[in-house]
């Protein structure tokens, strides 16, 4: 595989979220407003792309009967320093975050990418396809934040962008939009409209 | 040496473990003083803003040592406790014991035109963890000036609403005194009125358990309270 294949393949063609359907609860949990959504997607590149590092350093050590724990060791490990620098250059950051960073040990992504990559290749191309895969990733939490957020709250990162007019006239924002459901639904839109473009996609 | 071997295993692990737990402990410590500076930039922030300023994490200390002009600690008597101070108080701890035990941290803020106002704590629980925020009020004792409340992980666009100033100006100009009786504020869905004639607030609509956590908190949190703001009463 080429690295520009590894990197960009995750974006559309092999989307964790919208093609091999991964990561589907924390795109739920954290995607009714835009900031968490952004936030997310960027600590989640982060880990996914270290993870891969140390790992496919590490892969031609790792006894085969303990792989999964010592993936484990790597991504807990990762998350907590990355949540502890948070806490100490970053204190508002973390604070919006707060239970979101520990999530990302169980975003099962993390422990895909390790297993089916990082553990077979270079740390190099290790690296490209956690950073690709993390931006697939974030790119469908990104989406689903938006949509949410316009339709559920009228708002996008917090300023109000529905007009007032709108709702003298009598329109509502949907209360629907904020739980988790709808995420989702505006998952599986995305996946509609993905497949349609993507005729290969679709199963027969 | 067998890489699949039992006695490989073991060691990679007990050596795996004794690394991460190294590395973990020497960036927690490391890191302490500076987590810990931000912690309390932040406490000053949030009481900074429960008096309608607006700090930053750069002036919090300045703005703080400028407007908090005195902090003490008195008990449900409205005696003062000597020898605690306010700041380092862990409300969490407090909240739990029965009234007559707490220490009650007070914080006095004097405003641009000599206003004095008292800055009281309050901790509670929300849906999914714990919420806290600052009560600031008059100095007749019974008018709210300001409200700052926070939580550690309420839903967002659900409970978490309660750290928008649109919840939390509302409680600006409530009374805690309802003739002479101390009934902190309730916060009820629209349309409910409380039973005891307490003066109310409107919940957050989809955030109906943390709208109850923020009434049990400032009922829980300010009650024993009530013999000082009494004793402030002119």
């Amino acid at each position: 595989m080429k690295n520009k294949e590894i990197l960009l393949g995750p974006l559309s063609k092999n989307n964790p979220v919208i093609v091999q359907v991964l990561g589907i609860c924390s795109a739920l949990a954290v995607t009714s407003k835009l900031e968490p959504s952004i936030v997310m997607a960027i600590s989640v590149i982060a880990v996914v792309a270290l993870a891969n590092v140390v790992i496919s350093l590490l892969r031609n050590t790792i006894p085969n009967s303990i792989r999964i724990i010592v993936q484990l060791v790597v991504v807990a490990a990762l998350v907590i320093i990355v949540d502890q620098v948070l806490k100490a250059f970053a204190y508002d950051v973390s604070k919006q975050l707060s239970v979101f960073v520990g999530l990302i040990i169980t975003n099962c992504i993390v422990m895909g990418r390790l297993e089916a990559f990082a553990l077979s290749h270079r740390p190099w191309e290790s690296f490209l396809d956690g950073i690709g895969n993390g931006i697939g990733y974030g790119l469908i939490l990104v989406i689903v934040g938006f949509f949410r957020e316009l339709l559920g709250s009228g708002t996008l990162l917090g300023f109000q962008i529905i007009p007032e007019i709108c709702y003298e006239w009598g329109y509502q924002n949907n209360g629907l939009m904020i739980l988790p459901p709808m995420a989702l639904i505006v998952v599986a839109c995305i996946i509609w409209v993905h497949r349609s473009h993507n005729k290969d996609l679709q199963e027969k | 040496m067998n890489k699949q071997g039992n006695t490989y295993t073991i060691l990679y692990a007990s050596v795996m473990v004794i690394i991460v737990a190294a590395l973990l402990a020497i960036v927690s410590v490391s890191l302490k003083p500076m987590q810990q500076a931000n912690i309390e930039i932040d406490k000053k922030k949030q009481i900074l803003t429960s008096v309608n300023l607006q700090p930053t994490t750069q002036n919090a200390v300045e703005l703080y040592a400028k407007y908090i002009v005195d902090s003490y600690v008195v008990d449900a008597n409205a005696a003062r406790v000597e020898g605690a101070d306010a700041f380092t108080v862990d409300v969490a701890a407090q909240v739990k014991k029965d009234a007559a035990e707490r220490q009650l941290p007070v914080f006095v803020a004097q405003l641009d035109n000599g206003d004095i106002k008292y800055i009281l704590p309050i901790y509670g629980a929300g849906l999914w963890g714990p919420i806290w925020g600052y009560i600031a009020v008059d100095a007749d004792g019974n008018t709210i000036y300001g409200s700052y409340f926070a939580h550690q992980g309420e839903t967002p666009g659900l409970g978490a609403e309660i750290e928008n100033s649109a919840f939390q100006s509302q409680f600006v100009g409530k009374h805690l005194f309802v003739e002479g009786e101390m009934k902190p504020v309730a916060v009820m869905k629209v349309g409910q009125k409380p039973l005891n004639g307490a003066e109310y607030v409107d919940a957050v609509s989809g955030g109906t358990i943390t709208s109850k956590g923020v009434q049990d908190m400032i009922e829980n949190s300010l009650l024993p309270y009530n013999a000082f703001l009494t004793s402030i009463e002119k």
